[in-house]
């Protein structure tokens, strides 16, 4: 069969990644693409479309601030929740490099851990901790702090908060396997010069991770402003996102040509983001950061 | 003085960040403990405070038809797609470190893209195909979609490991006369086993997890177990899913667990055998 063949012959190699090319054509480019073309397709009624070409969609989508409002509201909870894991996230993936603990494996595996458990189980269990009948307010509520319970389910923060331990582990993999890449003896040699500890930290160690930082800040970004089950289960409906306002238009309206000119909306922005990122940063540290 | 002072500062910093690494810690982790307590309260109201301990939810949930089928469902789901993603992602891991060819550059930034696009996205578009085309939804493509989950990660976890691997053994092996597919299987394959071992545990739990795009591929009437908490919850929070989530955690925490040790104990035995390589 490879008679005639060089060692590592080209050919060889598209039969090997066939299996897995044809199915991201057919289950990723081909939808997308389809998705684009019934943009312009016209509404009928609930759950029937008419082949013909129409802008009324994007017209609908670019005058109505309805959708203006979802769009930015989206956003700034995903550029929220990013901020607060990087902020949080540093601090663990610091301490995990820096220490001198034997046994950090263990600190290690602790955060590969949550992405083990189910993410919806993950996610509602935060109703036992934020709920009326959750840990903070049983416990405020028995030390007569408070009267009544507190309101924290149901709200725009308890989405963060779900979002954000969510994608804690995402950044702090991030950071980690950028600091991990530090040569050690440039901090040494900073210090052997003089610099104090923070003057080395802020000179030498952040800057250095700054690439596992933008990429773990991207990937936060890009998956808390595509969630759909935390703004469902933890969110009113006044917190739901634009993932959970396309399931609507689709699942619930039956608006197929506007669910998809909202999911290429969606799709175009977040890439605009990662295109961004990618134009300065490259691909290679995500690729580092999703392989773990 | 100020070398003093900067070891003060420095101590204050490194305990700053020790404290809130821990606070990190029980932020990740006390949300799913306040489930597992949860689950054995004998109390109605899924909610503290505890009344007493329990086992009736767990006996509950062993009596739920639904929720045992939805779990069956999800397990035959996750069981076909970490079988299927793991032969065709290692092999794809394979081509993409060892050949060069045109395009190899674009592939690899192909492969990593549903690990990148939201969910809901690629839940839509494959719904909108298969309307265009007039195809029903079945479990063949609720399988074929869970594929396309995992493959990025299966890629990704199999590139790293055959990086690491010198190709020097393969050239060996087909310099003195092996097959192409016997050098595969007898050389490339034994040293790949730790990829192949976390990329198919990894595909199953991408799998078995899987909510939103679930939500949008899965047949009528089909529920998996994610999508069967969340018309759970969708009811009320009662204690039997705590239960359920705590018979969750275990299982999905003992598998992976189990099997790393498994593993382990097996590459300090063939250590053991084998005289250590030093390069």
């Amino acid at each position: 069969m490879t008679k005639g063949w060089t060692l590592y012959d080209p050919r060889l190699a598209w039969m090997l990644v066939a299996p897995v090319l044809l199915l991201l054509v057919v289950f990723l480019l081909l939808p997308i693409a389809m998705m684009a073309v019934y943009t312009f397709f016209t509404f009928v009624t609930a759950g029937v479309e008419e082949s013909t070409l129409t802008l009324a969609n994007w017209r609908e989508f670019l005058t109505d601030s309805y959708y203006h409002g979802f769009l930015l509201k989206t956003l700034r909870v995903g550029a929220m929740t990013a901020v607060i894991c990087g902020v949080l996230g540093y601090f663990p993936a610091y301490f995990i490099w820096a220490t001198s603990f034997k046994h950090k494996w263990m600190l290690l595996l602790l955060l590969i851990v949550p992405f083990w458990i189910s993410f919806t189980i993950r996610t509602f269990s935060w109703i036992n901790i934020l709920g009326e009948q959750g840990v903070i307010n049983v416990a405020l509520l028995r030390m007569g702090i408070i009267d009544e319970p507190l309101r924290m389910l149901y709200t725009e923060f308890a989405v963060i908060v779900g979002l954000v331990h969510f994608l804690l582990p995402y950044m702090i993999l991030n950071v980690y396997v950028s600091l991990e890449s530090i040569d050690r003896t440039l901090i040494a040699a900073a210090r052997s010069m003089g610099c104090t500890g923070a003057q080395a930290f802020r000179e030498v160690t952040l800057p250095l991770s700054l690439p596992g930082l933008a990429a773990g800040l991207l990937l936060c970004f890009v998956l808390a402003a595509g969630s759909y089950v935390t703004p469902q289960l933890l969110g009113s409906g006044r917190d739901a996102l634009f993932g959970n306002l396309i399931y609507d238009t689709i699942m619930g309206q039956l608006n197929w040509p506007m669910g998809a000119t909202l999911s290429i909306v969606l799709f175009v922005v977040l890439g605009i983001f990662a295109a961004i990122y990618t134009r300065y940063m490259g691909m290679s540290q995500i690729v580092k950061g999703l392989g773990g | 003085m100020s070398q003093r002072m900067g070891n003060r500062e420095g101590r204050w910093a490194w305990r700053l960040t020790g404290f809130m690494t821990l606070l990190v810690y029980i932020f990740m982790f006390a949300p799913i403990a306040a489930t597992v307590v949860l689950s054995f309260n004998s109390s109605m109201f899924g909610g503290f405070p505890m009344t007493g301990f329990s086992l009736q939810w767990y006996g509950k949930l062993l009596g739920n038809e639904q929720v045992l089928a939805a779990f069956r469902t999800s397990l035959w789901i996750a069981l076909m797609t970490a079988v299927v993603t793991t032969a065709i992602g290692i092999v794809s891991a394979f081509a993409l470190t060892r050949f060069e060819f045109p395009g190899k550059q674009a592939l690899s930034t192909l492969v990593i893209l549903p690990a990148l696009v939201p969910e809901t996205i690629l839940g839509v578009g494959l719904l909108v195909l298969i309307k265009a085309v007039d195809q029903p939804r079945t479990l063949m493509l609720l399988v074929l979609g869970h594929i396309l989950l995992a493959v990025p990660y299966v890629v990704l976890v199999a590139q790293a490991r055959m990086v690491g691997i010198r190709r020097v053994y393969e050239e060996a092996a087909l310099s003195l006369g092996a097959s192409r597919f016997s050098t595969f299987r007898e050389v490339t394959l034994p040293l790949l086993i730790p990829a192949v071992v976390a990329g198919a545990l990894l595909a199953f739990t991408i799998s078995f997890d899987n909510t939103s795009a679930s939500l949008f591929w899965r047949p009528a009437g089909v529920e998996t177990m994610p999508t069967q908490i969340l018309s759970m919850l969708k009811i009320s929070i009662s204690p039997e899913i705590n239960a359920l989530g705590t018979v969750m955690i275990v299982m999905t925490v003992g598998i992976p667990l189990i099997g790393g040790l498994i593993l382990q104990s097996l590459t300090k035995l063939r250590k053991r055998r084998e005289p250590k390589e030093e390069f």
